[in-house]
């Protein structure tokens, strides 16, 4: 079990719950569950989230492992100048 | 429209071209002729992206008629090495890593020569003010103004 | 493979990385052969222009072309119907590169002609009758946000905000950041310092202007020319706009003539891709300086209020900031990541920072070196100095005591890694420059600024020819340098040498998708690329060697650019070089090249400090930069030179955004100053030379630790200016850019009450 946080902004639209807990090994599946788990969640995944996992920020990698007790964030996508 | 014959020297090259009265310089050399060194950033003399030199004197050459060029001598980037020998300020510019995008480069150059065709030894303050009517977003100036006083001082030396 | 196991050992020692050799295109740069957007032309090219609204906010009742179109030269007239409509995610983007039914900004895209020439295209655009019907317009982020504000798009209602509002406004979205509870941290606090703070909309000023060549055959085939920081972007974003085929469209990336974020979206490629389409002939589009001013992306203007509490010996207790950042017409603005990175630099223990994304009747903004952090970081950077002033702590031991580290928190969420923060800090507080006596009328300023840098979607392709060198295929325009770094990266991976390797920016049909350079991604996901590709070509020539050795491939390792058996069981050979291995190659199975195609995630943190000293005139209230330096972690430094560069270029456009470069509207709502003698960009004698020293804390998640190191020099000077700017002054600057106007009235007031400046 992992607890995915949200950051900031994506708080607010979860309807103000900051923390989920989700049954994952990677960022796909983790997607996968906290959409199906949790449906107030969906307009913002669909909108498309970064993944935090312990510090390092991943834009797009659906089967990048979480080890377990990582510490998982999910931020708003990121571009950049 | 009439178009008018224009008979000049471009880099000791004579030259003819036809141009319509509206045109600069600017769009003679890049549109008539093929000579694109020179860039266009902004069309009204603020940036000296087209700096050329014309009878001996630095001008924009977005500010110059095509048809005034009748008669005269210009210079442009494409004449400044001589054959396969860079000018050593084109070397220095490289050696001091004093362009990034290189948009300004042609007419940071032409000022630069310009420069040092009548002060061999300017002072830091000479070359930015020199260098002031041409602009550069990229590189703050700083490496820019190290490879023209660079320059200045080799070629002082090769005296 | 884990991110943080990407690194190389931190004992390995470099032959190529890390000097400074001669760029590939360092010639055709200094001899004027150097191609940019508008030096293209083709066999009967047509001129493109385009017509655009003079009024800020305006329904478009009929647009009548027919007297344009008659008028012999024009060959193609276009406006959005002859685009492909578009539901999804390009929707603002056709909008903004032409207009439908509304104009939401002065020089806003309505029509666009092709003519045989320049002369003809103009007349041409002055037939075309447009029947606007003025609306009531809105420029300022504040008054944009009132209530009876004149809406832009009836459709926007405020997204972020708990229960939905139940009208329209000019507010797309509602963000907010941190954690812990700043109600207490402010009862902690013994001093507090609370401001209000503006920033004008400031444009990146790359001196090029956006340019194109396009093509389209009467097949549906095109071909574009066009300066951009992405061509593979521009090519599917035009694709889908045009209703083509992606493969039906080739884009090559000319040179760039300066980007800086603002050539991330496409303007006017897809208005000479249709008008090519429609007239049948290549067409040629460059857009003048006042359309750049007008028409393409400067960043947001903003209104920030900040509030920062601390205790007397120095730890921050609480920080808070609201932003408001005006993005121009259209959804977008940065102000999310001025709000993430607000206190990114702080370990603090209660933060909240809440951003509103506000639309106004300006062009819309595109990204700007580190979007949305300069901002933000003006606001709280000036007000972390003012509470060290007023607890009587140097600037620099107030933010050492508060710096964010390895294990912090950070203001936006997740916990960083190694980070290089404190050792910027202390850099440049062991530099001369914090030593340099200060006359009267001189202050000093320093400030701290962070950027997250991008990886992104990558892919290189690297030759080995037959006599030894190596091509390189790379997909990202390379904006100020990248392509020496990449051959440095190849070189120091063959262990051969830096002038056998030749870059280039490969077009969209010869290589794979490559995201756009920006977010400081370059060196960091090429970089890693090309290594990777490297890796790939030596595991083939090792390959190779076997072969001719008749031994097995894992019996062969690769050393100093020479294949070798891998002990002395593998057999006694000479070892072989990359070129005798090349020479052969077509007798040894065929071509030899490596490849990589990744999503290089692992780009690391960048975090800088900036210090600065200028002097003010009070009569004039003009500044003059007297020193600046930049302390900046860069991971890694591949080409010394050209990081400078980035750290002194970022520098410098602060300087002029602190100083001098601004928006100007008039009440008519159209821009006042669209040309570079009043949009004043800093010139050569406006600034000093710009100190930098070069911090390396190598990132994780590279192979030689490469951090980005574009974007992040611009994130301190506003704030490192304003604060050496109210020392001088002796009054609190708190509107950027501090214009000579600016400062004198701030210090007026200041003797009016009695203040400092009395």
């Amino acid at each position: 079990m992992i607890t995915v946080k949200l950051g900031g902004t994506l708080k607010g639209t979860a309807g103000g719950q900051e923390a989920f807990e989700v049954e994952a090994a990677n960022v796909r599946q983790m997607l996968t569950k906290l959409e199906s788990e949790h449906p107030a969640l969906k307009p913002l995944l669909a909108k498309g989230v970064a993944v935090a996992i312990n510090g390092q920020i991943y834009r797009d990698a659906w089967y990048q492992p979480i080890p377990p007790d990582s510490e998982v964030f999910l931020l708003p996508q990121l571009a950049g100048g | 429209m009439t178009t008018i014959k224009v008979s000049t020297t471009i880099n000791g090259d004579p030259v003819d071209y036809l141009c319509e009265p509206q045109e600069t310089l600017l769009d003679a050399l890049r549109d008539r002729l093929g000579l694109t060194g020179a860039k266009e950033g902004c069309g009204t003399g603020d940036c000296g992206a087209c700096s050329v030199i014309l009878d001996g004197r630095l001008v924009c050459a977005c500010l110059v008629m095509g048809a005034e060029a009748e008669g005269r001598a210009v210079e442009t980037i494409e004449g400044l090495a001589d054959g396969e020998e860079l000018h050593p300020l084109q070397q220095k510019f490289i050696d001091h890593a004093a362009l990034q995008c290189g948009v300004c480069t042609p007419g940071f150059l032409v000022a630069a020569k310009s420069l040092l065709d009548r002060n061999p030894d300017p002072t830091e303050t000479e070359v930015r003010y020199w260098l002031a009517g041409n602009l550069c977003r990229c590189t703050g100036y700083d490496k820019i103004v190290r490879a023209v006083m660079d320059t200045a001082a080799d070629m002082r030396e090769a005296r | 493979m884990p991110l943080d196991a990407r690194l190389d050992a931190q004992d390995r020692s470099f032959k190529v990385v890390g000097t400074r050799p001669s760029r590939p295109d360092g010639i055709d740069k200094v001899t004027g052969r150097a191609r940019f957007g508008a030096d293209m032309s083709a066999p009967g090219m047509l001129v493109g222009k385009v017509l655009r609204s003079p009024h800020p906010h305006a329904r478009i009742r009929s647009i009548d072309a027919s007297a344009a179109e008659a008028l012999p030269g024009v060959k193609a007239v276009v406006t959005q119907a002859d685009f492909a409509t578009q539901d999804g995610d390009l929707h603002d983007t056709l909008i903004n590169v032409m207009a439908g039914d509304k104009a939401l900004y002065e020089g806003h895209a309505v029509a666009a002609v092709a003519a045989t020439t320049t002369a003809i295209a103009q007349k041409a655009l002055k037939l075309i009758e447009v029947d606007y019907e003025v609306l009531p317009h809105v420029t300022d982020v504040d008054a944009a946000m009132a209530p009876d504000a004149p809406l832009l798009h009836d459709d926007m209602v405020t997204q972020g905000v708990e229960p939905a509002p139940s009208k329209p406004s000019n507010v797309a979205q509602r963000h907010e950041f941190g954690h812990g509870d700043v109600e207490a941290g402010f009862a902690q606090a013994e001093v507090i310092v609370e401001r209000a703070f503006k920033t004008e909309a400031a444009h990146q000023g790359y001196i090029e202007p956006h340019a194109c060549l396009a093509s389209v055959g009467p097949d549906g085939q095109g071909e574009l020319w066009c300066c951009t920081q992405g061509h593979y972007m521009v090519r599917n974003t035009c694709a889908e706009l045009l209703g083509m085929d992606i493969s039906k469209l080739r884009v090559t990336a000319s040179e760039i003539g300066g980007g800086f974020g603002g050539k991330t979206t496409v303007f006017v490629e897809p208005v000479a891709l249709a008008l090519s389409r429609k007239a049948g002939h290549p067409v040629k589009i460059v857009m003048t300086r006042s359309e750049v001013f007008r028409a393409t992306g400067p960043t947001s203007s903003s209104s920030i209020w900040v509030k920062v509490g601390a205790t007397k010996d120095g730890r921050i207790t609480a920080g808070q900031a609201e932003l408001r950042y005006q993005g121009g017409a259209f959804a977008g603005s940065p102000v999310e990541f001025g709000a993430m990175s607000a206190f990114a630099c702080y370990d603090l223990e209660h933060i909240n920072v809440v951003g509103y994304d506000v639309v106004a009747n300006r062009p819309k903004q595109a990204a700007y070196r580190a979007p949305g952090a300069p901002m933000s970081a003006f606001a709280i950077e000036s007000v972390i100095s003012e509470v060290a002033d007023k607890i009587g702590m140097d600037p620099v031991d107030f933010r050492l005591k508060n710096a964010a580290k390895e294990g912090t928190e950070s203001a936006y969420g997740p916990t960083y890694g190694r980070i290089g923060l404190i050792e910027t800090l202390e850099a440049a507080k062991a530099h001369p420059n914090y030593q340099a006596p200060l006359g009267p009328n001189q202050g000093r300023g320093v400030a701290c600024g962070f950027w997250f840098n991008f990886g992104g979607q990558t892919c290189v392709n690297l030759n080995i020819n037959v006599d030894g060198t190596v091509a390189l295929a790379l997909g990202t325009p390379d904006i100020g340098g990248s392509r020496a770094s990449m051959c440095q990266m190849a070189a120091e991976e063959l262990g051969i040498a830096y002038d056998n390797v030749r870059a280039i920016v490969a077009d969209t049909s010869s290589l794979g998708y490559n995201d756009i350079t920006e977010g400081s991604r370059t060196t960091f996901s090429s970089g890693l690329a090309t290594i990777e590709a490297a890796r790939d070509a030596i595991t083939r020539l090792c390959e190779r060697a076997a072969i001719m050795w008749g031994i097995p491939a894992d019996a062969v390792v690769w050393e100093n650019g020479h294949a070798k058996p891998a002990g002395p069981n593998a057999g006694d050979f000479e070892p072989l070089s990359l070129a005798e291995i090349a020479k052969v190659s077509g007798s040894t199975g065929g071509p030899i090249a490596g490849h990589c195609e990744v999503n290089a995630e692992g780009a690391g943190v960048s975090f800088a400090t900036h210090l600065v000293d200028v002097e003010v005139d009070p009569e004039t209230g003009a500044t003059e930069v007297l020193r600046y330096l930049v302390v900046q972690d860069a991971g890694k430094a591949i080409h010394p030179s050209y990081v400078e560069g980035q750290y002194q270029g970022g520098a410098v456009q602060g300087i002029g955004w602190a100083l001098n470069e601004e928006y100007i509207y008039g009440e008519d709502g159209r821009l006042q100053n669209p040309g570079f003698l009043d949009y004043r960009i800093p010139v050569a004698s406006d600034v000093p030379m710009i100190d930098t020293v070069i911090v390396e804390i190598p990132n994780p998640g590279h192979p030689y630790g490469v951090r980005g190191v574009g974007e992040t020099s611009i994130v301190p000077p506003l704030a490192a200016i304003a604060n050496a700017v109210s020392h001088a002054a002796g009054v609190r600057m708190t509107q950027v850019p501090m214009s000579p106007p600016r400062i004198l009235k701030a210090i007026d007031e200041a003797k009016a009450n009695g203040g400092p400046g009395a």
